[in-house]
């Protein structure tokens, strides 16, 4: 009964074309390139354009970015190779959580962390609003995702984390107008 | 080629490949302290060897663009590719920033 009804959940996933992947890890600068490398490394083989996987890069380094300097206030330079922690920088202990899920032609990507959270959502999103403007930080970063991603979903909590949620439908990139 | 060069009265900022919030803070103190200690008058980036750029690339150039603008310097960016180019405009930064072809 278990192995027919597990056949049956794996045609159901052949049939619909789904992966799914997560990883997690330490909040450090550092992590960011990695971030975003593996997920364009998850959808290459649907053969996406440079501009598609340029995009999604952008979101998800942005994303991971705010994950780690405003849910962890984990600040600048953390992870660098072949150098020493200055004394007075405080490193937060935490994770990320990324986790991405490709349905037919549909990107999902989750990024997660158990931070601070945000206080105002609709402050935090707008345009050039930043509440680190010491550390030369555009304030762009919830427009760029909305920008360069389809849909961008936002939830958090004050002192539990927040959570993003963005998609993005791959494979569409030739016939739209190559200037934007 | 030096990341940071001062030529005439010009500062040259080789960008790295990734320009990124963890790249930012040693392009940032690399490009000021030649800002403070030499005859800096305009900021130029080179964007020749740079694939990714978020936007953290933003408040890089416009932080150097607030400390030169004041004594009437400007900021210019080489070797942009469209990716880059389109993160200039959509952030508003082609106002403050001269895209130089080539």
């Amino acid at each position: 009964m278990i192995a027919e009804q597990e056949k049956e959940r794996l045609t159901e996933v052949a049939v619909r074309n789904r992966n799914e992947m997560e990883i997690v890890f330490d909040a450090i600068s550092c992590n960011e390139s990695f971030a975003r490398v593996a997920v364009a490394s998850f959808v290459t083989h649907l053969n996406p354009t440079l501009e598609e996987l340029s995009d999604i890069k952008t979101a998800v380094s942005e994303a991971v970015t705010n994950a780690i300097i405003h849910g962890y206030e984990n600040l600048a330079g953390y992870g660098r190779h072949g150098e020493n922690i200055p004394s007075y920088q405080v490193v937060h202990p935490g994770k990320v959580r990324l986790h991405c899920i490709l349905e037919d032609d549909m990107l999902f990507v989750e990024v997660v962390d158990q931070g601070k959270g945000i206080e105002d959502i609709n402050r935090a999103m707008e345009p050039l609003y930043t509440t680190k403007p010491e550390l030369e930080r555009s304030g762009m970063g919830f427009a760029f995702m909305e920008a360069f991603m389809d849909d961008l979903e936002v939830k958090s909590v004050p002192g539990k984390g927040t959570c993003v949620h963005m998609w993005k439908k791959m494979r569409c990139g030739d016939w739209i107008g190559k200037e934007d | 080629m030096e990341d940071f060069q001062v030529i005439d009265n010009c500062l040259m900022v080789r960008m790295p490949e990734e320009v990124d919030h963890h790249k930012a803070s040693y392009i940032s103190e690399g490009a000021d302290r030649l800002l403070v200690g030499e005859n800096v008058e305009n900021v130029v980036f080179d964007f020749e060897d740079t694939r990714f750029m978020d936007s953290s690339g933003i408040g890089i150039i416009m932080g150097r663009y607030r400390k030169i603008s004041c004594f009437g310097g400007h900021v210019y960016a080489i070797h942009a590719d469209r990716q880059i180019q389109r993160i200039f405009r959509m952030s508003g930064l082609c106002k403050v920033v001269e895209i130089l072809p080539g």
